[in-house]
């Protein structure tokens, strides 16, 4: 079973530490997508799975076997670069077949497993031509397929998709998808990229400087984000985040900026705490009345065409750029007066709550 | 560009046939000459137009030399002068890469420290050095040989210089992917590297093969017995040659015969030449 066990992983160079103790089990088959911003660690974290980076402390195994110190091309993986990272010097079947020829694989078992790759990627017309006679989409398919043949145990993507254009992306994000449901591979897949990260993966971690802030199904991670970071992090646009105090019964928020937000369930055990009040852009509604509303000054609409985003500013005084943003979205195209005030509700249900200090949710 | 103007067109047409005539004049007396007797050689005016022997001139240097000068065939310098010239190419760029290799791939102590020892040696041409190398040679028993006249000249920063910036510029990731394939660093040089490398090995052949061809000083010093003569110092000797007024119909075929091989290499490296210069894709 090709598992990837990681126990307390941790990646220093000097003194600073980037991977922060990361244990995680990756199961047989499973597709697993690593998210988080720039200089979070995840890259680092891939490679030291695939042994291009030397591990500083604790285990990861693959199949079983502790890895640390086996040569990537031991380590039965195979992985997708984001600059492809193909030989130009070489055709495209050569750069398919490089890795099988240091093997010692038979030339013929070699032929059929690059024939059975290109089917399989749809590259059959372009074995013979040199990488740079090909688009970036094709480039892509031929690194996979360089992948595919070497029929590893895990699969590993450094945000491969990063460097094609919107369409193509959108297209490749649904092959890789099919590809690894078909082959059922284990893979690991890393990304900055929100939507890849939500419609990839069978399981989302969500990183945040060197430490694993969330692990859990994409529907989890949105629905039920563990820590601010999180639910400001996967969403797009992403979360409003709001500071709030808890009144003394426990049963509304009180908003610096003036206005009250009324819980149906009361939080006693949390009365009277300094807490972050979080809700997505899609959850929020325009009141009818003011009951039970916050009010908004509308700053800037943008018109998407299946939806309408409202930045808002909170708060009645003079509107300066940098005053909490609070963004609404709203389906379908709707118009507003810039400038113009609204009131909004949000149904409690679709309220995150965390704790201000820690950033942990309260449930 | 898409202006017409005729004096401008002009005058630029006629810069550029200056600058031709200018190079190739000398070029021209030196065949001139080599077509001519003797005898015609030394009055004036010297002739402007190609005579009748160059063939008789051809056949008299490439077999029997100039007698005044030793009588050492010119077939035999150029035969010398080739084969120095391309030991002294292919062990430039076979060290070069490899240092340079050594130097950017490999992690090992002082690896600066080396890389600027390398370096540094840019400023110490062979005449500076001339007195300690020639020691070394004498005493390794190289002198009046094929060695001593080329590893003394092999060591090249320049070269190392330049694969190390070429190395430089390979992707990391493509070394990566190597190494997910399983390529060792022997293969990954191999297979990878050195084509990736093959326009600037080809510009760096046609610079290193004209500077072992022009050679003079180096080989002028170690080289005593006459079968070991090269030809550019076969040149100077037949000036110097003993009671006699220079036979320069020979000593200008000679000249001619000597500037062939690095014509040859240029032409034949051209257009790899220009890439290597110029390419930046990898």
């Amino acid at each position: 079973m090709a598992q990837v066990l990681l126990s307390n992983v941790r990646k220093s160079y000097g003194d600073v530490e980037v991977i922060k103790g990361v244990d995680w089990q990756i199961n047989d088959g499973e597709f697993v997508v690593i998210v988080g911003p720039s200089g979070c660690g995840k890259s680092t974290l891939l490679r030291m799975i695939a042994g291009l980076e030397t591990i500083s402390g604790g285990e990861i195994s693959i199949k079983g076997t502790v890895v640390n110190k086996l040569e990537p091309s031991e380590r039965d993986i195979a992985m997708v670069f984001q600059n492809y990272a193909l030989y130009p010097h070489m055709s495209v079947y050569q750069n398919m077949a490089y890795g099988l020829k240091i093997k010692k694989i038979p030339k013929e078992e070699i032929e059929e497993r690059v024939q059975k790759a290109a089917e399989i990627l749809e590259i059959e017309d372009y074995l013979e031509r040199s990488p740079r006679q090909l688009s970036g989409g094709q480039r892509q398919r031929v690194a996979m397929g360089r992948a595919i043949v070497r029929q590893p145990a895990v699969f590993l993507f450094d945000e491969p998709l990063s460097n094609l254009d919107a369409k193509l992306r959108v297209q490749m994000r649904l092959e890789i998808k099919k590809l690894q449901e078909n082959l059922g591979i284990t893979s690991v897949y890393v990304t900055h990229d929100q939507v890849e990260a939500m419609t990839l993966g069978h399981r989302l971690a969500v990183l945040n400087e060197g430490v694993v802030e969330q692990l859990g199904t994409p529907i989890e991670i949105y629905e039920k984000p563990q820590t601010v970071f999180v639910a400001g992090f996967i969403g797009s646009p992403s979360m409003n985040l709001i500071n709030g105090k808890l009144d003394d019964e426990g049963n509304s928020i009180v908003l610096p900026e003036g206005g009250t937000v009324k819980l149906s369930k009361g939080k006693k055990q949390y009365k009277g705490q300094e807490i972050t009040l979080g809700i997505r852009p899609e959850h929020v509604t325009l009141a009818k009345g003011k009951e039970n509303g916050i009010e908004v000054k509308i700053s800037v609409v943008e018109q998407l065409g299946a939806d309408t985003l409202v930045h808002c500013t909170l708060g009645k005084g003079e509107t300066k750029i940098s005053d909490t943003g609070f963004v609404v979205r709203l389906s379908g195209i709707k118009t507003f007066e810039e400038g113009s005030f609204m009131s909004l509700n949000f149904a409690d249900k679709h309220l995150h709550m965390f704790d201000a200090k820690t950033g942990k949710r309260i449930e | 560009m898409t202006e017409h103007r005729p004096i401008l067109t002009f005058i630029a047409h006629l810069t550029l046939i200056l600058g031709i005539a200018l190079v190739a004049f000398p070029i021209w007396v030196t065949f001139v000459a080599a077509s001519h007797e003797a005898a015609r050689m030394v009055q004036v005016p010297l002739p402007l137009l190609p005579g009748d022997q160059f063939f008789v001139n051809l056949r008299e240097v490439f077999v029997n030399g100039i007698a005044g000068a030793g009588g050492i065939p010119v077939g035999l310098m150029m035969m010398n002068s080739l084969i120095v010239a391309l030991m002294i190419t292919f062990g430039k760029i076979a060290i070069s890469l490899i240092s340079a290799f050594a130097i950017v791939y490999f992690k090992f102590p002082f690896r600066m420290a080396f890389f600027w020892m390398i370096f540094i040696t840019l400023m110490l041409p062979v005449e500076v050095r001339i007195l300690p190398t020639f020691e070394v040679v004498a005493n390794l028993g190289m002198l009046n040989s094929y060695w001593g006249l080329s590893i003394p000249l092999i060591a090249s920063a320049t070269a190392t210089f330049l694969f190390r910036q070429v190395f430089l510029t390979m992707p990391d990731e493509m070394l990566e992917a190597a190494r997910v394939d399983g390529a060792g660093p022997l293969r990954f040089f191999w297979d990878i590297l050195l084509p990736l490398s093959r326009t600037n090995i080809a510009a760096l052949f046609v610079i290193m093969f004209i500077y072992g061809w022009n050679q003079y000083l180096w080989p002028l010093l170690i080289t005593t017995d006459r079968s070991m003569v090269t030809v550019v110092m076969g040149i100077k000797q037949m000036l110097e040659a003993a009671e006699q007024a220079p036979q320069w119909n020979l000593i200008m075929m000679t000249s001619l015969l000597a500037m062939l091989p690095p014509v040859a290499v240029v032409i034949a490296m051209q257009s790899l030449f220009v890439r290597g210069l110029t390419e930046t894709e990898k």
